[in-house]
């Protein structure tokens, strides 16, 4: 395997036979130890490919029995596949979710030395590591306390700094990442980037799509088993969307709904000033305004807009939540709202996607990428993404 | 990184579940670790008065108190550690499904916690020795390999009943009247000499019977009837070869439904 390939999977399949009727008892299997067992054989994944490179962090999207949990239980060696090839090339952390073997009866110092040699690390290993795992956890004054006398949000804090510290090259992380307050999460970003910047890999499944396209390199999304497509994390997204909006339809056939309840009809951009422009200035107020459609009542939308670059890295992002602009209840009709900016971004290309949302932004009506694009001209030498002001004193 | 240090690794693991299955145990009692040496102690001075003072099945046996203890020690060990680690695999199904690390980890440290709970049975049992002045002789020192043999003899039931019991829940019922069954049909309440001599022979082919002889051989009396001192050459080798074979066939079968743990458990 080439030395930056971090994960390689060829071929994966995972077949879980689900009996009709489960022998738990002798007697019932002897009873029926000459008939052929009947079960249905149901395909949790099939024919998986992909390659992850060494400090990637790589997202895995899909509804609900999708088979990502599957997937990255196999990877972390609790299933075993039935099919297929697994290379990994580096030490994985061999866990799932945070805090798995700690024992409530025990205080958060014994719980650090179980849960470490329940992740394979030797009690040296762990003992040169304590200290970063307490601060790193911000729990050094209840160190001697027992588990069960933690707040949840303290459990999860010493969990996930132990997971973190415990040094593994390959980390598996499933739906970890809505943990603590907003500080501490800032600092499992900080420790995620810190991550990247030493060549580690992160695998992340969530369902939360804004980490996934704010973290990931690439995302990968699954449907039934299957591969659907692996790709930049915002393109992966509008799959998953997609995907959402056919099987929701799928379920209402005959119903005039067959549409979405609320969609962005048009968008058009242009500067707040000069509606003709074709380039922007820098500082030069953009606005982007978007034209939709309610076809069913709709109580409270949230719409949204982000901006990327020509390397699909998102660059900037606001709605309606964020501003606390709550839209109320609307009715069928014809609608219009409009974004203004300030333009930062130094030469370039830049897209604009959009995006309506339901009121806490964990589904979507609407999805649409690369909806609208605009350059940016100035007369500055290229020195970097944006700008900003600044000024030099001297003495 | 190679097989050996990955075991390695593990040895960790397993003195960790140990410590801390040993700690909870008495967790939230007064007297905590002390426990463990005063429950032994409490249940050898009922037997000795049952056994010596209004029994007296012991007969002409010297030292039949702590004849008498030692089995009830060993085989306290082995019903213990069978009843407790069946569960083992199904109990931690959270942790099965959730983080890889060798399943036998969890059949092994239960083991190693009640090796812990005999060792300080056995503490009682040197300080009753001498109290009672029985002294032992050098060759008790075989006493240790006899000690291993009913380690591997346990783990290795261990291992097929806690792999059993993943797929069928009667196992901890069967394994309840075998275990009385078993517990009658060794020589630990009574002498071995108040069997007929054709059944006594027979009785010790079970290892378990031979382990406990073998060992009151050595600590307590040369009257005991042993394997090696009774059965003849052809038979001799069976009580002694069995612990290992129920043990490698255990682990072969341990290992091979352990890849299913996570999707059965």
């Amino acid at each position: 395997m080439r030395e930056e390939i971090a994960i390689k999977v060829e071929g994966l399949s995972k077949y879980f036979r689900v009996p009709h009727e489960k022998h738990t008892s002798l007697k019932s299997a002897a009873l029926n130890i000459f008939q052929k067992r009947k079960y249905t054989v149901f395909k949790a994944l099939q024919d998986i490919n992909f390659e992850i490179k060494k400090g990637e962090f790589f997202g895995i999207i899909g509804r609900n029995g999708s088979g990502k949990s599957t997937l990255l239980k196999i990877l972390a060696g609790i299933y075993l596949p039935d099919k297929g090839k697994i290379e990994i090339n580096g030490k994985l952390s061999p866990f799932l979710e945070l805090g798995v073997g700690f024992n409530p009866e025990l205080t958060a110092r014994e719980n650090v030395f179980l849960g470490g040699a329940i992740l394979g690390l030797t009690r040296k290993e762990i003992a040169d590591k304590f200290d970063a795992i307490v601060e790193f956890a911000e729990l050094e004054e209840f160190i001697d306390m027992k588990f069960k006398n933690f707040s949840s949000g303290m459990q999860v804090r010493l969990a996930f700094s132990l997971a973190v510290n415990a040094h593994a090259e390959i980390l598996l992380m499933d739906e970890v990442l809505a943990v603590g307050d907003s500080n501490f999460q800032a600092k499992c970003i900080d420790k995620f980037i810190e991550y990247k910047k030493e060549n580690k890999t992160v695998i992340l499944v969530s369902h939360d799509l804004m980490s996934i396209s704010n973290y990931c390199d690439r995302a990968m999304l699954l449907e039934k088993g299957k591969v659907v497509l692996i790709e930049q994390p915002k393109k992966v997204i509008a799959r998953y969307y997609d995907l959402t909006v056919k099987n929701t339809d799928k379920n209402s056939i005959g119903k005039r709904s067959n549409k979405k309840a609320i969609y962005i009809e048009s968008a058009r951009i242009a500067s707040s000033k000069d509606e003709n422009k074709t380039h922007y200035d820098l500082f030069e107020e953009i606005k982007v305004s978007l034209k939709y459609k309610v076809l069913k009542e709709t109580t409270n939308p949230v719409f949204g807009i982000s901006v990327y670059n020509k390397a699909g890295i998102l660059l900037f992002a606001t709605n309606t939540k964020e501003k606390n602009i709550t839209i109320g209840t609307i009715d069928p009709g014809n609608y219009k709202l409009t974004f203004y900016f300030n333009n930062v971004f130094l030469d370039g290309v830049y897209t604009v996607s959009s995006a309506i949302a339901d009121e806490n932004i964990v589904s979507f009506y609407d999805w649409k990428d690369e909806l609208v694009n605009f350059k940016v001209y100035t007369n500055l030498a290229n020195k970097g993404i944006i700008e900003t002001e600044s000024r030099i004193e001297i003495g | 990184m190679s097989i050996k240090n990955k075991n390695y690794k593990y040895l960790g693991l397993i003195k960790e579940l140990a410590l801390t299955n040993f700690k909870l145990k008495y967790q939230g009692s007064v007297l905590g670790y002390l426990w463990s040496l005063v429950k032994p102690l409490m249940l050898f001075v009922v037997l000795y008065f049952v056994f010596t003072r209004i029994f007296r099945v012991g007969g002409s046996i010297e030292h039949y108190p702590i004849y008498l203890l030692l089995g009830v020690v060993l085989w306290g060990f082995f019903s213990e550690l069978t009843a407790v680690s069946l569960g083992s695999i199904v109990q931690s199904g959270d942790l099965i499904r959730k983080v890889y690390f060798p399943r036998m980890v969890l059949v092994i440290s239960t083991g190693v916690t009640s090796l812990i709970t005999l060792l300080l049975n056995l503490i009682i049992v040197f300080i009753f020795m001498a109290f009672l002045k029985v002294i032992p002789s050098f060759s008790s020192l075989l006493f240790v390999a006899i000690l291993f043999e009913l380690f591997v003899l346990t783990i290795g039931v261990s291992f097929f009943l806690s792999a059993l019991f993943v797929k069928f829940r009667d196992v901890a019922h069967i394994w309840e009247v075998i275990l009385a069954v078993l517990f009658y049909a060794t020589p630990i309440l009574y002498p071995l000499s108040l069997v007929p001599n054709k059944i006594a022979l027979v009785m010790l082919l079970n290892p378990a019977a031979q382990i406990i002889q073998d060992a009151r051989y050595l600590l307590v009396t040369h009257q005991t009837a042993t394997a090696w001192n009774s059965l003849a050459l052809q038979y001799v080798w069976i009580p002694y070869v069995l612990p290992f074979v129920i043990f490698a066939l255990g682990y072969r079968y341990f290992n091979k439904a352990a890849a299913k743990f996570a999707e059965e458990v």
